[in-house]
């Protein structure tokens, strides 16, 4: 590209002009906020109970704590480097920007499995959801979950096609419907208002720890799921007005608010059922914050959180819409992949080819792969992209140290972050390897074949140039 | 017939229609701009702005 100017002795590279259709900038913190947490919230309300059926309630706690410290660090990790790289991709841009080429590859391909896997996986359960709706109707037989399943996939699509704004708002609300009505049931069934129904004491007892301390080590796999998806709040960083305020703000609330309402959901759901039952996500407690809401014997609570069930489902669906499209356009744009992906709808101004694009993929997953492998295939491409952010951050605060380009926020005791997260990673590959070695070794075995494909023959077609869009001054080193 | 099938084809019905939507306006877009318009999204526009009115 001619209008880089890669050559400048002062900077390191100079932002191009040209941009004739470009991502909107209209989000708000809030809108940040919603896109973090509503991908997220749906760990609260299924999934995070296997960590239960692997060491216990109290397993299940040790590793909601030891997952909120990693993503924490991921939290502060992300706010301080996005503020920076404000731009659509996330984590594939700050790869580019910082590490380089072929990791920059990986990463976007990391981005965008995980959120179409977690989309598809969404699905599934909105499709599921909506029979069980059925059955408590009255309908008799089976219900075709397949009009629902694609029904929620490509509604949300639609509207992710139609602008970022009336996306972001919407998961908004329907995000704050689903945290609060965990709130509601937390203070129904604690005895704050009224009688609580809480018994830790006599489930917990004879049940501390069922498996020893290895089971907590294989509950930290499911510990993950009350937090995953945090870091996708990056991805708004070209379509929000204020990079530098709203990013950490939104991002940093969102953590906030994800440790609260983890915390609430482990509290009222081990206290009312019994850890056997909660701890069996197939054949027991699907959703444990509905089946805890069944046992309060209160009609309000149990429309309240099947309300917050679907929400929660639908709010992550859509916020993994927004983020694998903004990632593939990301790598469209740059030509990592072909340049046709990175199109700007000129009305609606979004990357309406990538959108259009994941939406059959995301289907072929929804209708034709088991849940449990969809989301396994989902965590651990996550889980690479965790591992890939220490490294990151050493590297950028090593390039440009404090002082030489503005941050918009600067998480402290650095490396501590970096190095607590690493650790982290390490921990949860080796429990992921206990129950899912065979998917991680292949989903290992993928990537370095796709890395190979784009070391031997992508990468010559990719804009070098891109690598140094950001008016930064050049790495110390180079 | 139960209320349950009704809606069962209603979610194929708007499935369709939302799917449709999409490629019709992708169809139309894709044949009135031209290709250097759409593609025409640069990284980090903002910040060389921000840099050129520091410099000004």
């Amino acid at each position: 590209m001619a209008d880089i100017d890669i050559t400048s002795k002062t900077m390191d590279g100079m932002g191009p002009h040209g941009t004739k259709v470009g991502l909107l900038r209209v989000l708000g913190p809030a809108h940040v906020w919603a896109l973090g947490v509503g991908i997220v919230l749906v760990g609260e309300y299924m999934g995070w109970n296997f960590a239960v059926g692997k060491g216990g309630a109290y397993a299940a706690l040790i590793a909601c704590w030891f997952a909120g410290i990693l993503y924490t660090c991921v939290a502060m990790i992300d706010s301080e480097v996005t503020s920076t790289v404000a731009a659509a991709g996330g984590q594939y841009t700050q790869a580019k920007h910082i590490v380089g080429p072929l990791m920059a590859f990986n990463v976007g391909l990391y981005l965008t499995f995980a959120y179409t896997m977690l989309e598809a996986a969404n699905a599934i359960t909105a499709g599921y959801l909506i029979s069980v709706v059925a059955t408590m109707t009255g309908y008799e037989g089976a219900l075709d979950q397949r009009p629902f399943i694609i029904l929620s996939i490509l509604f949300l699509a639609w509207l992710n096609y139609r602008g970022v704004l009336a996306t972001l708002t919407f998961n908004l609300v329907i995000t704050a419907i689903a945290f609060v009505a965990i709130l509601v049931l937390f203070v129904s069934t604690s005895g704050i208002i009224g009688t609580g129904i809480v018994q830790h004491a006599a489930l917990f007892e004879g049940h501390e720890l069922p498996y020893g301390w290895i089971g907590v080590l294989a509950a930290m796999h499911f510990g993950l799921w009350y937090y995953l998806g945090i870091e996708g709040t990056t991805q708004a960083a070209e379509e929000v007005r204020s990079p530098a305020r709203a990013l950490p703000f939104g991002t940093l609330a969102g953590i906030m608010t994800l440790l609260i309402a983890a915390t609430l959901t482990w509290y009222t759901c081990s206290g009312v059922l019994p850890w056997e039952f909660l701890g069996d996500g197939v054949n027991g407690s699907v959703a444990p914050l509905f089946d805890t809401a069944r046992l309060s014997g209160s009609n309000a609570l149990v429309w309240l959180l099947g309300i917050g069930t679907l929400f929660a489902t639908l709010a992550s669906a859509n916020g993994c819409i927004n983020d694998a499209s903004r990632a593939w356009f990301a790598m469209g744009r740059d030509k990592y992949l072909p340049g046709w992906f990175g199109a700007v709808h000129p009305k609606y101004r979004t990357p309406y080819r990538s959108i259009v694009f994941l939406v059959p993929i995301a289907l072929i997953f929804a209708l034709g792969a088991p849940l449990d492998q969809v989301i396994t295939f989902s965590i651990l491409s996550g889980l690479l992209e965790y591992t890939f952010m220490p490294l990151n951050i050493i590297l950028f605060r090593k390039k440009w140290p404090m002082g030489s380009i503005k941050r918009g926020y600067e998480h402290p005791f650095h490396p501590l972050p970096a190095i607590v997260l690493l650790c982290l990673c390490g921990i949860t590959f080796f429990a992921v390897f206990l129950g899912y070695g065979t998917q991680l070794v292949a989903m290992i075995g993928f990537y370095i074949v796709v890395s190979l494909w784009f070391h031997f023959w992508r990468y010559r077609f990719v804009n070098r140039g891109a690598q140094f869009t950001m008016p930064w001054p050049k790495p110390q080193g180079y | 017939m139960q209320t349950w099938n009704y809606i069962e084809y209603a979610a194929w019905g708007l499935s369709a229609l939302f799917g449709l939507y999409m490629l019709v306006d992708w169809f139309r877009t894709d044949t009135s701009y031209s290709e250097d318009v759409l593609t025409s999204s640069r990284e980090g526009e903002l910040e060389a702005l921000t840099e050129e009115e520091h410099k000004a």
